[in-house]
């Protein structure tokens, strides 16, 4: 899962997309997720860098990153690896 | 290293230019003590959930209420409405800043009693009164508000019987302006059912009507209604003295002011909108002043005021079971009390806010009951910041009707504690048990044993 090439992300965390014009805000920990999938890391290295920074077991990020990366597709700012951008 | 403070990410789609009708700033500003003791701590020592009643909003609540009627009218007397929240503790405040008891069943009417009150300080209202109730009602002398007529040829028998003469009123209903009209009670005004029962009454000659009484409906945003009502009461009351040279010595104005809860789909918040006391005061007083009495003949005011005086006062704390995303993408928060302990969340919004710091963050969300069915649902549309599991909420004004109305479905009864002026926490309902459940079961012998 990548963020689309063509969102922007600001780092006061305002997220636009210029192709639908749908805008979004996220909090500070969701706007450095969105910049680790942005330069490509993978899941599972994005979670232990959450693991080892914030005081939170693992199961909570499972459980947290799962559900945000579920919006993330359900606001469609995001692509999956084998699918081309349209 | 020391670790940074975890928050859930979240992401929000903004929508630019539309007012978020669903969640004003103040409702996720948390709110951690209620009078100064922890909302914490009452949840570790009395569990979750777990109903608070504030004993200094209560008395300041009637007090506030009190000053607006007696500033402008010289007679009034309120009487507490049992059915609001008849926890004894409950009723005890009000009786002790004087008023009296209104009560619509015998087992309220027996709670008053029990209370201390005086039979001729409880007024008895409703349609359904057995005939033990009334006999007690005429023993102690309890004005008694009669609701049909089936109820009037009753009481003119027992009084005959008994060699008593009862104190009455008649309940009257009419048109005040508003929608629905509540004529399922009383005797309507208009169609001259109420001059009737009251000729009824007084040729009889068996009851002493001491009293009129009109309740025109509950959760009443106009107070323009109430003094059509006490106008009308009024006429009535100048006609009975015109005709048979007889004062009325009360009028009741029944129940119904709103209280600051905003009411399901409304788009301002009640706190900001409702008519206050000053309001309502002012409409019925200015009323019975101008309808021709004379000031020697004007009548005593009662006032049957339930949720208005009772609701400010009362808190639900809960905690937080799960959450969960809905298919549309919701947010959805499920909590550990639902529809059967907060029966008004089928009424209103009712505030609700996190018991715990949070960030700036907040998001849309869906807020549920534990019960296992598709009605429990607290608030539809709420914006609050991540709660995660066992994080506390506060649910403000509750405090009328849910611990009347509270159903023992699925989950028992919680717990009620009263915070005293001295801020002191004492319990005032305990929290119900398996056994308080099954005190009332009786099981056949032939059912006492099975093999499986
Ligand atoms: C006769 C009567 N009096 C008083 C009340 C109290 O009303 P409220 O809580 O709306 O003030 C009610 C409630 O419906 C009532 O029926």
């Amino acid at each position: 899962m990548k963020i689309k090439k063509n969102i922007a992300l600001s780092d006061t965390g305002f997220v636009f997309n210029p192709a639908s014009g749908d805008s979004f805000s996220v909090n500070p920990i969701g706007l450095e997720i969105m910049k680790l999938l942005q330069e490509n890391k993978s899941h599972d290295v994005i979670k232990k860098h959450l693991l080892e920074t914030y005081s939170v077991d693992k199961d909570t990020i499972e459980k947290d990153f799962y559900d945000f990366a579920k919006m993330l597709e359900q606001f469609k700012v995001t692509e999956t690896d084998e699918k081309k951008e349209s | 290293m020391k670790k940074l403070q975890y928050e859930r990410p979240l992401i929000q789609r903004l929508n630019t230019g539309l007012m978020n009708k669903f969640g004003m700033k103040t409702e996720y500003t948390p709110h951690t003590h209620i009078d100064e003791v922890s909302v914490k701590s009452l949840i570790k020592e009395f569990g979750s959930p777990l109903f608070v009643i504030s004993e200094r909003t209560i008395r300041n609540t009637y007090k506030e209420a009190n000053r607006a009627f007696k500033t402008r009218y010289p007679k009034v007397q309120f009487a507490w409405s049992y059915k609001t929240n008849y926890i004894n503790a409950v009723c005890n405040v009000f009786h002790q800043e004087g008023s009296w008891a209104e009560v619509v069943s015998g087992f309220e009417y027996h709670k008053a009693l029990n209370n201390g009150v005086p039979g001729s300080k409880i007024i008895f209202n409703g349609p359904d009164k057995s005939e033990d109730d009334l006999r007690a009602a005429i023993n102690n002398e309890s004005p008694i508000h009669i609701d049909h007529l089936d109820e009037l040829y009753h009481l003119n028998e027992l009084a005959v019987e008994m060699n008593k003469r009862p104190k009455v009123a008649i309940r009257v209903n009419m048109d005040t302006g508003v929608y629905p009209m509540w004529d399922r009670f009383g005797f309507n005004y208009e169609n001259g059912q109420a001059w009737d029962a009251i000729n009824k009454i007084i040729l009889a000659d068996k009851l002493d009507l001491v009293g009129l009484h009109s309740h025109i409906g509950t959760f009443m945003l106009s107070p323009s209604a109430y003094g059509v009502a006490a106008s009308k009461l009024s006429d009535l009351a100048l006609g009975i003295k015109k005709k048979y040279k007889k004062n009325i010595l009360y009028l009741d104005m029944g129940g119904g002011f709103a209280s600051k809860n905003t009411l399901k789909g409304s788009f301002l918040q009640g706190v900001d909108t409702n008519p206050n006391f000053d309001q309502f005061a002012e409409s019925i007083s200015t009323a019975i002043l101008n309808a021709g009495f004379g000031t020697d003949e004007l009548p005593l005011l009662v006032l049957e005021t339930g949720r208005a005086l009772i609701d400010d006062a009362g808190y639900l704390l809960g905690s937080v079971i799960s959450n969960k995303r809905l298919s549309d993408g919701r947010r959805a928060t499920i909590l550990d009390f639902g529809v059967n302990v907060m029966f008004t969340s089928f009424w209103y919004d009712h505030k609700i806010s996190p018991a715990q710091d949070f960030g700036n963050y907040t998001e849309d969300s869906v807020l549920y009951g534990p019960l296992c069915m598709n009605i429990d649902v607290i608030r539809e549309h709420i914006t609050l910041p991540p709660l995660k599991r066992n994080d506390h909420v506060v649910v403000h004004t509750v405090g009328a009707y849910n611990m009347t109305q509270w159903m023992q479905f699925i989950a028992l009864r919680p717990a009620v504690v009263m915070i005293d002026l001295k801020n002191k926490v004492h319990l005032i309902r305990k929290r119900e048990n398996l056994e308080y459940l099954e005190a009332c079961e009786v099981k056949p012998d032939y059912l006492k044993s099975f093999k499986l």
